[in-house]
């Protein structure tokens, strides 16, 4: 008895997980959107940011006169359903969204795994897919013709990062063929792909990467890398390993008082280094997908900046933190379907479809242009520094606020 | 193949690594070592085997963050952490264990597999799945020209673990419960004929692995990070440690998992870091190899 009771709490708790999802606008009509997102297991933290996102954009758009199809009013309602973290579970649910709640538009899950096992179940059922969260460039070149992405992709996370050293060795007197890299990412699709654009541009500058290391995927001791790093002296760290990647490196990195004149890593915000271990997080490099300090603008949203204010209002959790890019790109990604719907003037999925592959707008999270394979190439990737706790940009120099401090004490 | 000869090339070339991967290892080691004879006392006293051992480490290092979020100083968190987890150990032994210690080994498997699950997500659903850490703010000893690095929260937290085994040990030996747990681990029948109430022996042998445990979790939240879903990788190194050292052999298991945690830095840093879990694997294989081999020695003798 005893255990039953148990198991109903958690079920009504999960399910009381899915119940939060809509905000219905008044008298417009709605649209169905589907998403398998992962509110439970291991991306759990960033698959809430990104629902969040979406939320937010759906409610922004409700405040803005919704969605306008032929003169009427609609307005999104998006199913839920969560994949916990799992892509065998993902693909399931898709078929089930497809399926059996009749869903013909699809937001995407989060991270890149979890796209890979989605996008063909939507590429079968032709369902166009806007997805915010999966940035692995392969699955920008399987020929799919109905996912889109917002987001840059993922070999362009930490590849400025090198040219940003090749270009302070230069400064010092030095050839950029000097610079050691070391690698430390962890086993998956997305740090893969970021391993792969940071090897590519060593390789064009020449530089040697004294450390090439694969980090297990539940890391929480990454000790022996850093005293490999201490031996070898790189001069560029390159981590990523999503939030735990993160928190572990800064905090032995910290520890081990580890000298590299130049750290760049993935995933700094959601792991909240600054405000976990301070000092320690201080001049490392961030790459972002955005930051509210550029200068983009949209109608629904307003400045970037504008979005950082309304989205910590409306979801009060947030107000001691950044708003993560996670975030910022799903609430994106609903945006251009608004756009698309708009532009399409119908609620046919392939005239639908044919809209979102014309899309050419600029948004408060950057522009947003897609390539035939349906990857966005009109946004660059931004590499922020943490100074004195506050993240500033300081790459590519033309967006930069800030001077980048190197090398880094 | 490089890699790892260059790696191996490192350690010679630098000899001063090899003390600084050996104390590295000895301090995780002492951690993984608590939890393993939490789990040695479970298998020998109710012969049942906790696959939840690594979840309970983990909830407790959640108390202790839990009471570091709401101000309270973090050395508490590991008495905390002690108590609360004996009271969750009982709930558990009451709801679920008592009902399985008679059954076959499948069924206390499958239970505390079950349990594992639970736990887990229960946590994720509690605190969410961020990876989380106390920073006790202390400096870090360095020795050695800054290789060798020492923190003093690591120090603290080994020696609270050592406190904390020796407490146990004592424990064992000189109270009227503990005799009561050796009495019962040696023949329950025996046990119970004599007077004793062995179903309260259980229910305090289960709450004390978890107490135990508890503890551990408060300490490793203070010198690594934890994570809902790291539970797993806890008890495989548990399992490792106790199928390593045998049951009742309480040097064997802290030997154990002291080398373990030396063995893994080792192969951390010879076949890179997606291998330190393997290694811990592989010396179970290599373990399990040897007693086979032993005893089909001690078979040839007999005939």
């Amino acid at each position: 008895m005893k255990k039953i009771s148990l198991l109903s709490i958690l079920t009504a708790s999960v399910s009381l997980l899915f119940s939060q999802a809509s905000f219905a606008a008044g008298d417009c009509d709605e649209i169905h959107l589907g998403s398998a997102i992962s509110l439970t297991g291991k991306y759990a933290t960033n698959g809430i940011h990104a629902k969040n996102g979406y939320e937010f954009a759906i409610k922004k758009i409700d405040e803005n006169g919704g969605v306008k199809i032929g003169g009427k009013c609609y307005s999104f309602k998006v199913t839920y359903y969560d994949d916990e973290s799992k892509g065998d579970r993902g693909a399931t649910l898709a078929e089930r969204l497809i399926n059996q709640d009749k869903v013909q538009y699809m937001l995407g899950p989060y991270s890149s795994g979890l796209t890979k096992a989605i996008a063909p179940v939507t590429e079968k059922y032709k369902i166009p897919m806007i997805e915010a969260e999966g940035a692995s460039r392969s699955l920008f070149n399987k020929g799919y013709k109905y996912l889109f992405a917002v987001l840059s992709t993922s070999e362009q996370y930490l590849a400025s990062a090198v040219t940003l050293a090749a270009e302070m060795a230069e400064k010092s007197g030095k050839s950029p063929s000097s610079v050691k890299v070391a690698v430390a990412v962890e086993n998956d699709p997305f740090s893969l792909d970021i391993r792969a654009g940071v090897l590519d541009d060593a390789k064009k500058y020449d530089m040697k990467i004294v450390i090439d290391e694969q980090l297990p995927r539940d890391l929480s001791d990454m000790s022996a890398i850093l005293t490999k790093a201490k031996l070898l002296k790189p001069d560029l760290l390159i981590v990523s390993g999503h939030s735990k990647g993160a928190a572990t490196a800064v905090r032995q990195i910290g520890e081990q008082n580890i000298k590299v004149p130049m750290i760049a890593m993935t995933h700094c915000e959601a792991a909240d280094v600054t405000g976990k271990f301070g000092a320690a997080a201080n001049d490392i490099l961030c790459s972002t997908q955005w930051a509210e300090t550029l200068s983009y603008e949209d109608p629904i949203f307003g400045s970037a900046a504008n979005y950082e204010k309304e989205f910590k209002a409306a979801f009060p959790e947030y107000k001691d933190k950044k708003v993560p890019y996670q975030t910022a790109q799903a609430s994106a990604a609903v945006y251009v379907f608004k756009d698309a719907f708009e532009r399409a003037g119908s609620l046919d999925k392939d005239k639908l479809r044919d809209a979102i592959a014309a899309t050419d707008l600029k948004t408060f999270y950057g522009d947003i242009r897609f390539a035939p394979e349906g990857n966005n190439i009109a946004k660059p990737m931004v590499l922020r520094q943490i100074q004195n706790g506050a993240y500033n940009v300081v790459a590519p120099s033309a967006f930069a606020s800030h001077k980048l401090n190197w090398p880094r004490k | 193949m490089d890699q790892i000869l260059g790696n191996i090339g490192l350690l010679f070339e630098f000899p001063i690594v090899n003390l600084k991967i050996v104390i590295d290892g000895i301090m995780i080691g002492a951690l993984f070592a608590l939890a393993a004879y939490g789990l040695a006392l479970v298998w020998g006293v109710m012969n049942v085997k906790n696959l939840a051992q690594g979840d309970f480490v983990i909830a407790g290092g959640y108390v202790s963050w839990w009471l570091v979020q709401h101000g309270f100083p973090a050395l508490l968190g590991v008495p905390a952490a002690f108590v609360v987890m004996w009271c969750i150990g009982w709930i558990a032994y009451k709801l679920v264990i008592t009902r399985v210690i008679e059954r076959d080994l499948f069924t206390s498997l499958l239970a505390t597999f079950g349990m594992a699950i639970m736990m887990a997500q229960i946590l994720n659903l509690m605190f969410g799945s961020d990876t989380q850490s106390v920073d006790l703010g202390y400096q870090t000893l360095y020795f050695a020209d800054g290789l060798i690095d020492v923190p003093i929260a690591k120090l603290i937290g080994v020696c609270m673990a050592a406190a904390l085994a020796a407490g146990v040990i004592l424990f064992m030996k000189n109270s009227r419960m503990g005799q009561a747990i050796r009495a019962t681990a040696q023949d329950a029948r025996a046990a119970r004929v004599l007077g004793i109430d062995t179903e309260k022996v259980y229910a305090f042998t289960f709450s004390l692995n978890a107490a135990i445990c508890g503890a551990a979790g408060a300490i490793i939240v203070m010198v690594w990070v934890i994570q809902p879903f790291y539970g797993i990788t806890h008890s495989i190194r548990a399992f490792v440690i106790v199928t390593a050292a045998g049951l009742g052999n309480l040097p064997g298991v802290i030997a154990a998992g002291l080398g373990i945690g030396a063995l893994e830095q080792y192969g951390a840093h010879i076949f890179g870091i997606g291998y330190q879990q393997a290694i811990a694997v592989m010396l179970l294989l290599l373990v399990l190899l040897i007693r086979l081999i032993q005893q089909l020695r001690v078979r040839q003798v007999l005939k």
